[in-house]
C-alpha cells in the first residue's frame, strides 16, 4: 500500500478525475431522458417520475452534505421538505404565486428553522443528535397537521404551479423537468465546491477527529451549524419543487418515515460522494415504482396467484433488499461502481 | 529573570475526593524546555489537559504571556499561541499528512468560512505545511494518508501539526510514547532543533531524553510538584529519588 503511494506522489487528483465520469454520465442521462420520454409513449408518467427522482436527489444530497461529510445523522430532514412545500402552498393561497417570492421565503424559513434547531441539536452527539432532530421534525409535522386553514391533516391542493416572473412556464412538464434539472445541477455544483473548500475541509476534519480540530484552533460547532443551515436550505428548495411537482402539499411530506427514506437513499447510494446520494435516490424511487412488476416478471415459474401476491406485497422484498445492499456492498452503489478500478 | 511565558498558580483538579492536580504552581520561562516527569498516575496528562483547555480546573489560575486564560476554551488558547500534542496519537487518519498540517496552517490564516476554491490546492496553506513537515523529517511522506503512516511517523506528524499552528508554547504529551529506538532518536533530534526557537513543555517517561533535552525539570508526584530545578540537581534530589524508588531506575 505504502509502496504504491510512494510511486504516485499525488494520488488524490488522478482518483478524482477518474471518478468524475460518474456524475457526468448521471447528468447526461438526466438531460437525455426527456427525449427518450417522448418516444416511450408514456411521456407524462416518465417525466413526472424522473422529476421526482431529481427532487429527492436534491434532498438526499443535502443530507449527504452533513451526513457523509460531517457525520451528522439528521433524522428530521423531511421537515425541510415540508417547510419548502408549505411555503409554496401557504403563499400561493394568499395570492403570492411567483416562485421569485416563494423560493426565497422557503429558503429563509428553512435557514431560520435549521439555525435554531441546529444550534440546539448540535450541542448533543451521536444517538442524542439523531433523537433531537427527529423530535424537531415531528414538531413541524404536528404543527402542519394542526394548520386547519391550510388543510390540516388532509393537506392542500395548489391551484397551479408557481409562476416565474409572472409567466406560467412551469405548467409545462418539460419546462418543469428542465427547471428541476437546473436546480439539481446548481445544488450539486455548489455542494462540490463547498466540500473541497476551506470550509468543507474543516467539516470533514471534524468528522474524523473533533478534538484534534479544536486542538489546532477550530471551533467545530460553528462549521457544523453553517453546514446544517446550508443543508436545510437545499432540502427546503427540494420541498418547493416537490409541492410544484405534486401540485399538492400535505403533512405527509415530513413524516419521520420520509426522513428515514432520505437517510436510506444516502446510504444506499454511498455516503460522502454527493452524486452517490442522487443515484441512491434514483435507485430507491425506481425500485419502489418498478419492483412489483419486476417481481411479477422474475417469478414466472410460480403460479399466477402466488405471483400476484408477491407483486402486491413487494415491500416484503424491498426492505430486505435494501438491508442486503447496505450490509454487503460497502460504500453503497458508489462502492460498487468504484470497485473495478481498484483491481 | 524574564517574565514567565506560562505561569500556573495553585492549580487544582479533583474528581470528587480524588485529587488529581493538587495546588500546582510552576512557571515556564520563554525559550526554555521545561520537562515534567513523575511516576505513572502522577497527573501529568491531566495537567496538560488543564493547561490546553481540554479539562476545566477546579481552582487556581493559568497565566499565558501575562494574560489569565483559565476560563478560555481550547481554540481560544490556540489562537493565543498554545499548541499541544496528545499522548494517544490524535490525527485525521483519512487526510494526507500534508492535509493534516495544512489544516493547522489554515486555522491561523484567515477565515475558514470560504465556500469556494479548492483548499487542497492553496499554495499559501501547502507551502508552510510542507515546511513544517520538512522540519520533522516527513516531507517525503506528505501525500500518504496519515492513517497509513508508521506509529513513529504519526508521532512526528503530531509535532508538525503543533508547529503549524505557530505556537509560542508547545505542550508535548509523551512524544516518544511507543516509538522504537531509532524513531525516538529522530524525535529527540527534532526537539533539540526546535528548542532553540520555541518554548516547550515536555512530559516524557524516557529519562535519557528528558535529561539530555531539558533546561529545567519539574517532578510531579500524586498531583503535587515536589521539585523544580536543573536536570543535574533533580537527579541528586533525595525527595525525587524517594518518589521514584521502586518505580523506575533513575538515570
Amino acid at each position: 500500500m505504502t509502496e504504491i503511494a510512494e510511486t504516485h506522489p499525488a494520488p488524490a487528483p488522478s482518483l478524482g478525475t477518474r471518478l468524475e465520469v460518474i456524475p457526468v454520465m448521471l447528468f447526461a442521462a438526466f438531460a437525455a431522458a426527456p427525449l427518450l420520454a417522448t418516444f416511450s409513449g408514456a411521456e407524462g408518467y416518465v417525466l413526472s417520475l424522473l422529476t421526482r427522482v431529481m427532487i429527492f436527489g436534491i434532498a438526499a444530497m443535502a443530507l449527504d452534505l452533513i451526513l457523509g461529510y460531517g457525520a451528522l445523522v439528521s433524522f428530521g430532514h423531511a421537515a425541510f421538505l415540508g417547510l419548502g412545500g408549505y411555503a409554496v402552498g401557504i403563499l400561493a393561497s394568499h395570492g403570492f404565486e411567483d416562485a421569485l417570492i416563494q423560493i426565497p421565503v422557503a429558503l429563509l424559513a428553512s435557514a431560520a428553522f435549521a439555525f435554531v434547531t441546529g444550534a440546539i441539536s448540535l450541542r448533543t452527539k451521536g444517538v442524542y443528535f439523531i433523537m433531537i432532530t427527529l423530535a424537531f421534525g415531528q414538531m413541524v409535522y404536528f404543527l402542519a397537521t394542526s394548520l386547519a386553514p391550510y388543510g390540516g391533516d388532509d393537506g392542500m391542493t395548489l391551484a397551479s404551479r408557481s409562476l416565474i416572473a409572472g409567466s406560467g412556464w412551469l405548467e409545462n412538464d418539460f419546462t418543469f423537468y428542465w427547471f428541476c434539472l437546473l436546480c439539481l445541477f446548481g445544488a450539486y455544483a455548489l455542494s462540490r465546491s463547498i466540500v473541497a473548500s476551506r470550509f468543507g475541509r474543516v467539516l470533514r476534519g471534524t468528522r474524523e477527529n473533533a478534538v484534534r480540530m479544536e486542538a489546532i484552533g477550530f471551533r467545530p460547532f460553528r462549521f457544523q451549524l453553517a453546514a446544517y443551515v446550508i443543508s436545510g436550505m437545499m432540502a427546503g428548495l427540494a420541498g418547493c419543487l416537490l409541492a410544484n411537482q405534486a401540485e399538492f402539499v400535505s403533512p405527509s411530506f415530513m413524516t419521520w418515515q420520509r426522513s428515514g427514506e432520505l437517510i436510506f437513499m444516502v446510504v444506499l447510494g454511498g455516503l460522502g460522494s454527493l452524486h452517490g446520494a442522487i443515484i441512491g435516490a434514483a435507485a430507491f424511487l425506481l425500485l419502489e415504482e418498478f419492483l412489483p412488476e419486476i417481481l411479477h416478471t422474475v417469478s414466472f415459474f410460480l403460479s399466477e396467484e402466488t405471483r400476484a401476491h408477491l407483486a402486491e406485497n413487494w415491500k416484503m422484498v424491498f426492505g430486505p433488499l435494501l438491508i442486503l445492499v447496505v450490509l454487503f456492498v460497502r460504500g453503497g452503489i458508489m462502492g460498487l461502481l468504484r470497485r473495478p478500478h481498484h483491481g | 529573570m524574564a517574565e514567565p511565558l506560562l505561569e500556573l498558580r495553585n492549580l487544582r483538579k479533583n474528581y470528587g475526593a480524588l485529587v488529581v492536580t493538587d495546588d500546582v504552581s510552576l512557571s515556564v520561562l520563554p525559550g526554555e524546555l521545561h520537562a515534567i516527569i513523575g511516576p505513572n498516575g502522577a497527573g501529568k496528562t491531566t495537567l496538560i489537559h488543564q493547561i490546553s483547555g481540554m479539562l476545566p480546573s477546579n481552582s487556581g489560575q493559568i497565566l499565558f504571556s501575562g494574560e489569565d486564560i483559565t476560563d478560555l476554551s481550547m481554540p481560544q488558547r490556540v489562537d493565543r499561541g498554545l499548541a499541544r500534542s496528545f499522548q494517544i496519537t490524535s490525527i485525521l487518519p483519512g487526510f494526507s499528512a500534508l492535509e493534516n498540517v495544512a489544516l493547522a496552517v489554515q486555522a491561523r490564516s484567515g477565515s475558514s468560512f470560504r465556500f469556494f476554491g479548492n483548499a487542497a490546492q492553496e499554495k499559501d496553506l501547502n507551502g508552510p505545511a510542507m515546511e513544517c513537515l520538512g522540519e520533522v523529517g516527513l516531507a517525503a511522506r506528505a501525500h500518504i494518508p496519515a492513517g497509513l503512516l508508521s506509529h513513529g511517523e504519526k508521532r512526528q506528524l503530531e509535532l508538525a501539526i503543533g508547529l503549524a499552528t505557530a505556537p509560542k508554547l508547545l505542550l508535548l504529551d509523551e512524544p516518544l510514547a511507543g516509538t522504537g529506538h531509532d524513531e525516538s532518536q529522530r524525535v529527540v533530534e527534532t526537539l533539540r532543533r526546535l528548542k532553540s526557537r520555541l518554548t516547550i513543555m515536555l512530559i516524557e517517561h524516557d529519562m535519557e531524553a528528558v535529561f539530555s533535552l531539558a533546561d529545567r525539570v519539574s517532578v510531579l508526584v500524586y498531583g503535587r510538584v515536589i521539585a523544580t530545578d536543573t536536570p543535574e540537581r533533580i537527579r541528586a534530589n533525595p525527595d525525587v529519588r524517594a518518589a521514584y524508588l521502586g518505580e523506575e531506575e533513575m538515570v
